[in-house]
C-alpha cells in the first residue's frame, strides 16, 4: 500500500515563475536535443526547490556524466560534475563534511544502474540524507544510443540490432530493496506531479529517490519507429503509467504493464550523518 | 614510379571507421566494450557487423570499463582473441585490469582513441590517458593517420600474440582529430587480413582441459619479482619483433613500419620530437621551412612501449637542438613523458644536443603550423645564444 500519493491539484498563477532566479544563464543554451524531456524535469526540479524554501547557497547539486548529468553547468548552487557512474560517492562525500548542506544528485539510468549501480545500492542502503533524480529515457544518450539498464526487452538501440535481450532492473524497486526510504516515480508528461513528487523528495530526511520516466527522441525514439517526442511523451509517460492514487481503483487488467507513478514508498529509518555524528560523540566520551 | 600500395582498394574512412573494418577484417573471438566519446563509433560499426553476421564475434555489451577489461582478460585466458577500445575515463577505469592483462601475458589488443582526462571535463584530444598507462606493461603504437591506425592494429596483433612477447597491446590514435576526420586509405584484402595474422593458437589456456593451469595466484616475496623480470624481458623483446612485423607488413602490403618516423632528419640541426597527428602537421612546417634553406626535421616515435632508447639516440646523432613536444603533463615532473625519456636516452652520449620539453595540445588546443615554426625558432635562438634559458615549460598559446 503506498503511503503517500501525490494528489492531482490544479493551482493558477498569473505571475510566471522566474526560472532565471536559479540558473546560469551564460552558460544556456544548453546541450539537449529538440524533444528531450530533461529540461521539462530541470523546470519542475528549479520550481519545486523554489517551493521549498531552500536558499541557493543550501543546495549542493552532484552529476556524474551523461546528459542528465549536465544539469548541474547550467543551475545556480553549489554544484560538482564528476566522473561517470560516481555521483553518489562524491555525494556522500560532500554530504559527510557538510551535513548542512541539501544534496541533490542528478544522474540518468545508465550512470546510476549501470556504470554506477554499486554505488546506487550502498547509496539506498545507507540512508544518507540526499535526493537522487534519475532522469530514466532508456538508452545511453550522450554516447550514440547504445542499450542501458532500463531498456525495456525487445527494444532497439546502437548496440541491440535485433532487440535487447536483457531484462531491466526496475530503478524504484532496486531502490526500495536497497534500502531507500523515499521511492517514487515521476515523467516528463506529469510535469505538475513531477514537480509536488520532487519537493516531497526533498523535504524527506534520508535517501530519496525519484526516477523521472523521460524521452530521448534522438536515440531511443528513432530506433523504436517513434514518430515524435510528444508521440514518445504520449505512448510512454502518459499511457505507460498510472498514478498510485488512482491505481487501487482500477481493475487488474487496466494496470497491466503500465508503471506506478507518485510516491511509491516512504519510511522513517536512522539516517547516516546523524549516526555518525552519534559514534563520534561516544568515541570522544569514551577517550 | 612504384605505386603508394600494393593494394589497389581506396576509400574513405574515419579513424574509427577504419579501426572497426580493421576489427570486421581480424574477427576477433571476443569483444567487451563500454561506449565512450570519442572512441565509441569503433563498437557502434563493430556491432553493425556483427548484427548483420560479418563477424563470428561474442560482443559482450558491458555495464562499465571496468568489466570490459575483465571480460577480455577472461576470454583471453580461456583462449581466446580478443579486442576491444576505449578513451580517456574508460581507460582509467581500466587501470587495474590492465596490469593484471599484462601480468598474466594476455595478448588483448586494444585501440585507444586519445582524449584528455578529468578534471575539468575535456572530450577533446590529448595523451594524459594512454600516457597515464605507459607503465601498466602493455605494448603502445602511436598512429598519425587514419591509414596508420588501421595499419598499426593489424601489426599489434601479431606483435601481442607472438609467442616471444604474448604482451597486451594498445593502438593510439587522436581523439576527433584523427577518429573523426576522413582520410583516402588503402584497404588490405580479407584474405590478406588473414594470412597476415594467422589463426591464434595459445599454448595455454583455460579451456584446454587436459592441461590444466593457474593464472594469477599468490606470490610472495620468493617469486612476485621473479614474474615482472620475466615479464619486462619480454616486453623489451617486443621492440625486435615491432620491427621485424613492421618490416615484413611493408614487404607484403608495400607500407613499410619501423620503430618510428624520421622526416627529412638526415642533416638536420634542429628537431622536433613529437606523436600522433601533430607529426603531420609540424612535416608541413618543416617543409616551409626546407625551402627557404632551414635544416629543420622531426622524429616521431610510433613506438613508445617498448621504448626505443638506442634507435632514437642514434637517430639524433648530429642534431644540433632538440624540442619534445608532449601532448600530456607529467604534473611536476622534469617535462612530460617523451621528454624525460628522450632526454634519458640521450644522457651520457658523446656530442648530446640540448633537449627542451614543451607541453602542447592538452584539452584539443590548436596545433598549428605556426606553432611549429615558433617551436623551431625557439630551437634556433638557443643554437645562436649557445644556452638553454627554459628546459622545459608550456608551448605559448
Amino acid at each position: 500500500m503506498p503511503s503517500g500519493a501525490v494528489a492531482e491539484k490544479k493551482t493558477k498563477s498569473s505571475v510566471p515563475f522566474d526560472y532565471n532566479k536559479y540558473l546560469r544563464p551564460n552558460k544556456l543554451p544548453h546541450i539537449w536535443c529538440p524533444g528531450c524531456g530533461h529540461g521539462i524535469v530541470l523546470k519542475s526540479l528549479l520550481r519545486a526547490i523554489d517551493k521549498s524554501g531552500l536558499a541557493k547557497d543550501q543546495i549542493c547539486m552532484v552529476s556524474g556524466i551523461g546528459c542528465s548529468s549536465r544539469t548541474p553547468g547550467y543551475v545556480d548552487f553549489n554544484t560538482m560534475h564528476t566522473l561517470h557512474g560516481r555521483a553518489l560517492s562524491f555525494a556522500t562525500g560532500v554530504k559527510l563534511a557538510k551535513p548542512g548542506l541539501k544534496i541533490i544528485v542528478t544522474t540518468g539510468d545508465g550512470d546510476a544502474l549501470a556504470i554506477g549501480g554499486n554505488h546506487f545500492i550502498h547509496t539506498c542502503r545507507r540512508n544518507i540524507d540526499m535526493t537522487i533524480l534519475v532522469y530514466s529515457n532508456a538508452i545511453y544518450g550522450m554516447t550514440g544510443g547504445q542499450f542501458s539498464p532500463t531498456t525495456p526487452p525487445g527494444a532497439m538501440s546502437t548496440t541491440s540490432r535485433y532487440g535487447n535481450m536483457e531484462p531491466i532492473f526496475d530503478c524504484c524497486e532496486l531502490a526500495k530493496a536497497a534500502g531507500a526510504t523515499f521511492v517514487a516515480r515521476g515523467t516528463a508528461y506529469h510535469t505538475q506531479e513531477l514537480e509536488r513528487t520532487i519537493l516531497e523528495a526533498i523535504k524527506h530526511k534520508g535517501t530519496s529517490v525519484v526516477e523521472v520516466l523521460d524521452q530521448c527522441p534522438t536515440y531511443y525514439g528513432r530506433h523504436n519507429k517513434f514518430k515524435s517526442a510528444t508521440q514518445m511523451m504520449e505512448v510512454i509517460e502518459k499511457e505507460g503509467t498510472v498514478s498510485v492514487s488512482q491505481a487501487d481503483k482500477l481493475p487488474p487488467e487496466k494496470l497491466k504493464g503500465k508503471l506506478l507513478r507518485g510516491i511509491l514508498y516512504r519510511t522513517e529509518r536512522t539516517e547516516y550523518c546523524e549516526e555518525y555524528r552519534k559514534l563520534m560523540e561516544k568515541a570522544q566520551q569514551t577517550k | 614510379m612504384e605505386p603508394a600500395t600494393k593494394t589497389k582498394k581506396q576509400v574513405g574512412l574515419t579513424g574509427n571507421s577504419a579501426v572497426a573494418y580493421a576489427m570486421k577484417q581480424i574477427d576477433p573471438d571476443v569483444c567487451a566494450a563500454y561506449p565512450i566519446t570519442p572512441s565509441t563509433q569503433i563498437v557502434e560499426d563493430f556491432s553493425s557487423y556483427y548484427a548483420d553476421g560479418k563477424v563470428g564475434t561474442e560482443l559482450i555489451t558491458v555495464e562499465s570499463e571496468h568489466s570490459a577489461m575483465s571480460a577480455c582478460i577472461g576470454a583471453a585466458a580461456a583462449g581466446a582473441r580478443v579486442m576491444t577500445t576505449t578513451s580517456s575515463q574508460g581507460l582509467a577505469l581500466m587501470w587495474e585490469m590492465l596490469y593484471v592483462a599484462s601480468g598474466l601475458r594476455l595478448p588483448v589488443v586494444m585501440t585507444v582513441v586519445n582524449r584528455a582526462l578529468s578534471a575539468p571535463i575535456s572530450i577533446q584530444c590529448d595523451h594524459s590517458d594512454s600516457m597515464g598507462a605507459r607503465d601498466s606493461g602493455w605494448i603502445q603504437i602511436y598512429s598519425e593517420t587514419v591509414q596508420e591506425a588501421y595499419d598499426n592494429l593489424f601489426q599489434a596483433l601479431r606483435v601481442a600474440e607472438d609467442a616471444r612477447v604474448l604482451t597486451p597491446a594498445m593502438v593510439c590514435m587522436d581523439g576527433f582529430i584523427t577518429s573523426h576526420a576522413i582520410e583516402n586509405i588503402a584497404l588490405l584484402d580479407d584474405s590478406e587480413v588473414k594470412d597476415f595474422i594467422g589463426e591464434y593458437r595459445p599454448k595455454r589456456s583455460l579451456l584446454d582441459v587436459d592441461n590444466p593451469i593457474t593464472l594469477g595466484a599468490m606470490t610472495l616475496q620468493d617469486s612476485y619479482m621473479d614474474f615482472k623480470h620475466e615479464q619486462s624481458k619480454a616486453i623489451a623483446g617486443a621492440k625486435a619483433v615491432v620491427a621485424e612485423v613492421g618490416k615484413e607488413f611493408g614487404e607484403r602490403f608495400g607500407r613499410s613500419y619501423g620503430l618510428m618516423e624520421c622526416y627529412r632528419l638526415e642533416d638536420a640541426e634542429a628537431v622536433v620530437i613529437v606523436l600522433n597527428s601533430a607529426a603531420g602537421t609540424t612535416k608541413v612546417a618543416i617543409d616551409r621551412l626546407r625551402d627557404k634553406g632551414t635544416k629543420v626535421g622531426l622524429l616521431k616515435p610510433r613506438l613508445f612501449r617498448p621504448f626505443p632508447h638506442e634507435e632514437i639516440a642514434s637517430a639524433l646523432a648530429g642534431t644540433k637542438a632538440v624540442c619534445v613536444l608532449d601532448r600530456a603533463d607529467s604534473m611536476s615532473g622534469f617535462g612530460g613523458p617523451l621528454f624525460s625519456e628522450v632526454r634519458s636516452a640521450l644522457y651520457g652520449r658523446k656530442g648530446c644536443p640540448p633537449v627542451i620539453g614543451r607541453i602542447f595540445g592538452l584539452g584539443g588546443r590548436d596545433y598549428t603550423v605556426e606553432h611549429a615554426f615558433g617551436v623551431f625558432g625557439e630551437l634556433y635562438d638557443i643554437l645562436e645564444k649557445g644556452k638553454v634559458e627554459k628546459p622545459f615549460g608550456y608551448l605559448k598559446p
